[in-house]
């Protein structure tokens, strides 16, 4: 795709931002320490990270999806679990809010998400209820003016860290699988609310993840997000940005294996010459070249459908992310085989890409889940 | 306070490389930058512009239409207009042609109270069109400094870098300051600025907008000239020592004690 | 001169295209096309293999240049001790002085440096231009532009020569545009063409990438800055005698629109690298900060001082007083050890003309090999403890 010289302008901030900040030594203490640097949340606070195609008057930047995809890109070459604090309050953490908070909520809740100054943490997932979302089994009952909120979010992002978290309740238990579940924003200091113990995950070091439990949390109705019983319907339209948001992260990750893989198939030598010699190793790489830029034309042409409200474009986000997380897997795997030994040494960038990218086939909805929805758009028509 | 930055677009001169076989330049896939103590430069006054309400901070270039590019930059750094002195007129300036350009951009532009520039451009590291903008527009001008401690009323008062320390001096506004990489840290752009920056205009004047002759300009107002261009021959490979490490210690003392430097 | 294309006989092969440095010329259909940022370098020349481009006169006319004569040095003083460079012009000038058939002279400013015009004598000028006034103490560019400025117009030399410094590389300029005539930046070569004893000033531009041999044909004077530590010091002739020139050095009201209001010594140590005679020097290979101590043990233990390359510099490593290198300081020791140092074009664009250069680097193919006298492929945490060792 032949990008704009806006888009282009939009890029080269993120990259440059990604070499001069996202360092070495940043990163590696990242991983051992498992916590992410304030300042540097701070600093990508500044830049506009938080808040690219939030509206201006939300504390935005009035940008698009497609700017978004390519910060995404651009930072996740470097550092994946660096996209997950970026993709939060632009999609899973800001999406719900965009889609159907009052002027109000959004004053209250987005606003301070757009700047970084709030974490919201987006709680779809249930010990019981991953792909089959509509198996929500956490409720909300009404008391007055207010929900009474009773069950467990599993496996949430920033939930150790998150002020907020939009919470998928049902709310009408007559009524069966998605419908009858509503959107809450749930202020994580109200009683009521604890947090599982931190998990112990195989990459996205800095990301802490944890469950959510709810015992008796009374949420104010002017907390709940849309209209009762649509909740399923905004996580849904929610997960189509993020979906785009993972495939953006994941033809960056790629990007940054193939790099890796390129400046060490040129260095290594064996049997007298440099292994990019070989034609196993060299038809290797072009390889994963191909796939990679394959995938980056449907990350990037998801991204302009969505910017133009196409009709396509769920479609085009599952297909995205689907084929980008997938290549990524396939990359990052060649990429250790090629480092041979030292891809196996967490001293190697690869190693860690390898394990980041794992998750990627499978948050914001699995491969296969992506395939039942691109088969969906074609079949149900 | 009316701010003027002097910037340039240079190739990334960290990203040239030298074709091992035929010894010429590899031009190709070498990106086009802000020159990185005009950022330095553009800083400066960003933050000026921060602390000071109402201050406007105009950009100026002499260059190919292609560095409006860099100019939207350095808008969506926070910069509020942007000049482009560009046509054929312009070209194969040296440094004293360049100034004179410049000095009839800023002078077109109008009054300004201090005018930043980078000490010197990567790709000419020569450091003369500061301190010669200034003179053409006959104003004092300091160079390599690497902190402002205050503007005065009528005067601004910096620190001079020297090789060994630094000097303090007071200099009379309006005055034109070089700026190094030691002065600040440039901000990055924000995208915010970046949408905003493609709604300006960036205007491009040529020298019948600036009210120059041909003759003073580009190549014809060029004193100096380029004779001929080379790449430096590489210094002949010598001797790879082998052996154990001590072996090879031991074999590099002998080697430089016979030639008498150690 | 301009480089101008002969469309009869170009083909249209594009390869002067890529070998412009300046990326002046591009295709207009089938004809190559030199665009506004040509500047006559001559490149293409060489490689057109048709013979369609040439150099033309553009009749480009500038002063009457057969007034000017002598070879000037600008005699850089600062708390009344001469700069090394401006000795080293000082041998230089001669040499091209000698070329021409001119006299050397001095251009000193300051007050009550008396003491230096017997040394610049002795260092080889034959005329020294003396002014001495409080302004002058320390620089001051509104000051010393001035006086020297005021010299130049009377005394119209056709080669006037100044240290690359901070403070040649400020007060050169000024003094160009004033004298309107051109100026070349830190040139690490100077010759005298031998037919029509113009100076020929080279220098490297590119990050060193690329050298270019510039001339101030129809200017005068020709002005150059010249890097520290690239041209040698004369041989000091004791009682060596010359002509004293006095300059006026007096100032009215507005013409000195600056004021030095303090002068501040750097606090870190004083890194003479120009001087120095070794140099050991790390790079990005030491991978932290702790590596210059061990770099600094081994400066120690041979008398020599602590270098740097940019990526050690910028990564934060070490002081940048330390860099060696294009945008750093340009060294030429007797000898030169770089450790860990893959040798980036800008690095050994300072440090080539060493007397003596050992590098030492895991990296076998670290261009470092290409210019190193003697290599040693290997951890350099061993193989400097082992030379330690060694040295006793």
């Amino acid at each position: 795709m032949i990008f704009s010289e806006k888009h282009e302008l939009i890029r080269k901030l993120a990259r440059d931002f990604a070499e001069k900040e996202l360092t070495k030594d940043i990163l590696d203490r990242i991983e051992e320490t498992n916590e992410y640097p304030k300042e540097l949340l701070d600093k990508m606070a500044k830049a506009g990270f938080f808040g690219i195609k939030t509206p201006v008057k939300y504390g935005g930047q009035g940008s698009d999806m497609l700017s978004y995809v390519l910060v995404i890109e651009e930072l996740a070459r470097v550092s994946a679990v660096t996209t997950v604090w970026v993709s939060a309050p632009n999609s899973l953490g800001g999406g719900p809010l965009l889609l159907a908070g009052t002027e109000e909520q959004l004053q209250k809740y987005l606003v301070p998400v757009a700047k970084g100054e709030k974490i919201m943490a987006f709680g779809l997932t249930e010990p019981n209820a991953g792909s089959d979302a509509g198996a929500t089994s956490t409720t909300a009952v009404r008391d007055g003016d207010y929900w009474i909120l009773n069950g467990r979010k599993t496996f949430i992002t920033h939930a150790p860290v998150a002020d907020y978290c939009i919470i998928y309740a049902k709310t009408d238990k007559t009524q069966k699988g998605s419908r009858g579940i509503s959107a809450f924003i749930v202020d994580m200091k109200l009683p009521g609310v604890s947090l599982g113990k931190p998990e112990k995950k195989m990459g996205l070091i800095g990301a802490p993840t944890s469950d959510i439990i709810l015992e008796d949390v009374r949420v104010h109705q002017s907390d709940m997000l849309g209209e009762e019983g649509k909740g399923f319907t905004n996580a849904m339209k929610t997960l189509d940005i993020g979906r785009i948001g993972v495939a953006a992260m994941s033809i960056g990750v790629a990007q940054g294996a193939l790099d890796e893989t390129i400046r060490y198939a040129k260095e290594r030598k064996q049997f007298g010459r440099r292994i990019a010699d070989f034609q196993e190793i060299s038809f290797m790489i072009a390889d994963m070249a191909t796939k990679l830029q394959a995938a980056k034309e449907l990350v990037y042409r998801a991204a302009q459908l969505k910017d133009m409200n196409s009709p396509d474009a769920t479609q085009a986000a599952s297909m995205a992310k689907y084929y980008a997380t997938e290549v990524c897997n396939e990359i990052a795997a060649k990429a250790v085989q090629i480092h041979g030994g030292y891809g196996y040494i967490k001293e190697y960038k690869v190693e860690r890409i390898y394990r980041d990218c794992r998750v990627f086939t499978i948050f914001e909805g699995t491969s296969q889940v992506q395939k039942m929805v691109i088969a969906n758009t074609l079949l149900k028509k | 306070m009316k701010i003027i930055v002097c910037a340039k677009q240079v190739p990334d001169t960290n990203e040239v490389k030298i074709d091992p076989v035929k010894g010429t330049l590899i031009r190709e896939g070498v990106p086009s930058i802000l020159n990185p103590d005009d950022a330095n430069a553009l800083e400066a006054a960003l933050q000026i512009k921060d602390n000071n309400p109402g201050t406007t901070v105009t950009v100026i270039s002499m260059g190919p239409p292609q560095a409006s590019y860099m100019l939207r930059e350095c808008l969506a750094m926070g910069a509020d207009e942007a000049v482009l002195l560009s046509s054929r007129a312009f070209g194969g300036a040296d440094t004293c042609a360049t100034s004179t350009a410049l000095a009839a951009g800023i002078r077109k532009i109008g009054d300004f109270d201090i005018i930043f520039a980078g000490r010197q451009a990567i790709d000419g590291d020569t450091a003369q069109v500061g301190p010669q903008l200034a003179q053409r527009l006959g104003i004092p001008s300091v160079t390599y400094v690497q902190k402002i401690r205050e503007i005065k009323e009528n005067s601004v008062v910096v620190e001079r870098a020297l090789e060994d320390g630094y000097e303090v001096i007071e200099v009379q506004r309006p005055c034109l300051l070089t700026a190094i990489k030691e002065l600040n840290e440039p901000r990055y752009m924000t995208i915010f600025q970046i949408e905003e920056a493609y709604k300006k205009e960036i205007k491009i004047w040529d020298e019948n907008d600036v009210n120059v002759s041909p003759d003073v300009i580009g190549l014809k107002g060029s004193p100096t000239q380029v004779f001929r261009s080379f790449t430096p021959p590489p210094k002949g490979k010598g001797e790879m020592l082998t052996g154990t490490v001590n072996e090879m210690v031991n074999a590099l003392i002998a080697k430089l004690t016979e030639k008498h430097v150690l | 001169m301009a480089v101008r294309i002969i469309e009869e006989k170009c083909k249209g092969c594009t390869k002067c295209v890529k070998a412009c440095p300046f990326e002046a010329i591009s295709m207009n259909g089938k004809l190559a096309d030199i665009g506004p940022s040509c500047t006559n370098c001559g490149a293409c020349l060489d490689v057109c293999p048709f013979g369609a481009i040439e150099q033309v006169d553009d009749g480009k006319q500038g002063m009457d240049i057969t007034k000017y004569h002598d070879v000037w040095v600008f005699a850089e003083q600062r708390d009344g001790e001469l700069m090394g460079v401006s000795i080293e012009l000082l041998g230089e000038g001669k040499r091209l002085a000698q070329e021409i058939g001119c006299k050397l002279c001095a251009v000193l400013c300051g007050e009550n440096v008396d003491h230096l015009v017997d040394e610049l004598y002795e260092y080889g000028a034959e005329k020294v231009y003396y002014a001495s006034a409080p302004e002058l103490k320390t620089y001051n560019t509104d000051a010393y532009t001035k006086v020297i400025y005021e010299a130049i117009i009377k005394y119209k030399p056709e080669i006037v020569l100044l240290g690359a410094t901070h403070i040649g590389r400020d007060l050169g300029p000024c003094l160009a545009v004033k004298c309107g005539t051109g100026l070349t930046a830190d040139c690490t070569k100077l010759d005298i063409d031998p037919t029509d004893k113009k100076l020929m000033q080279t220098r490297p531009a590119f990050g060193g990438n690329l050298m270019a041999t510039i001339l101030c044909p129809n200017h005068r004077p020709q002005m150059s800055t010249v890097r520290p530590g690239v041209m040698s010091k004369p041989e000091r002739v004791p009682g060596a005698k010359g002509e004293l020139v006095k300059l006026d050095a007096s100032f009215k009201e507005g013409d000195i629109r600056m004021k030095v209001l303090e002068v501040v010594k750097a606090v870190t140590e004083k890194v003479s690298l120009t001087d120095a005679k070794v140099i050991v020097s790390g790079g990005a290979g030491l991978g932290g900060p702790e590596g210059f101590q061990l770099i600094k043990k081994l400066a120690d233990r041979l008398g020599g001082v602590v270098g740097a390359s940019r990526a050690a510099v910028d990564a934060g490593w070490i002081d940048h007083s330390h860099q060696v290198g294009q945008t750093g300081t340009t060294v030429k020791p007797d000898l030169y050890i770089a450790c860990g140092i893959s040798g980036a074009i800008q690095h050994l664009a300072g440090m080539q003309t060493s007397k003596i250069i050992v590098a030492i680097n895991k990296n076998e193919d670290a261009p470092i090999f290409e210019v190193a006298d003697y290599g040693i492929v290997g951890d350099l945490y061993k193989v400097i403890p082992a030379l330690l060792e060694a040295l006793g």
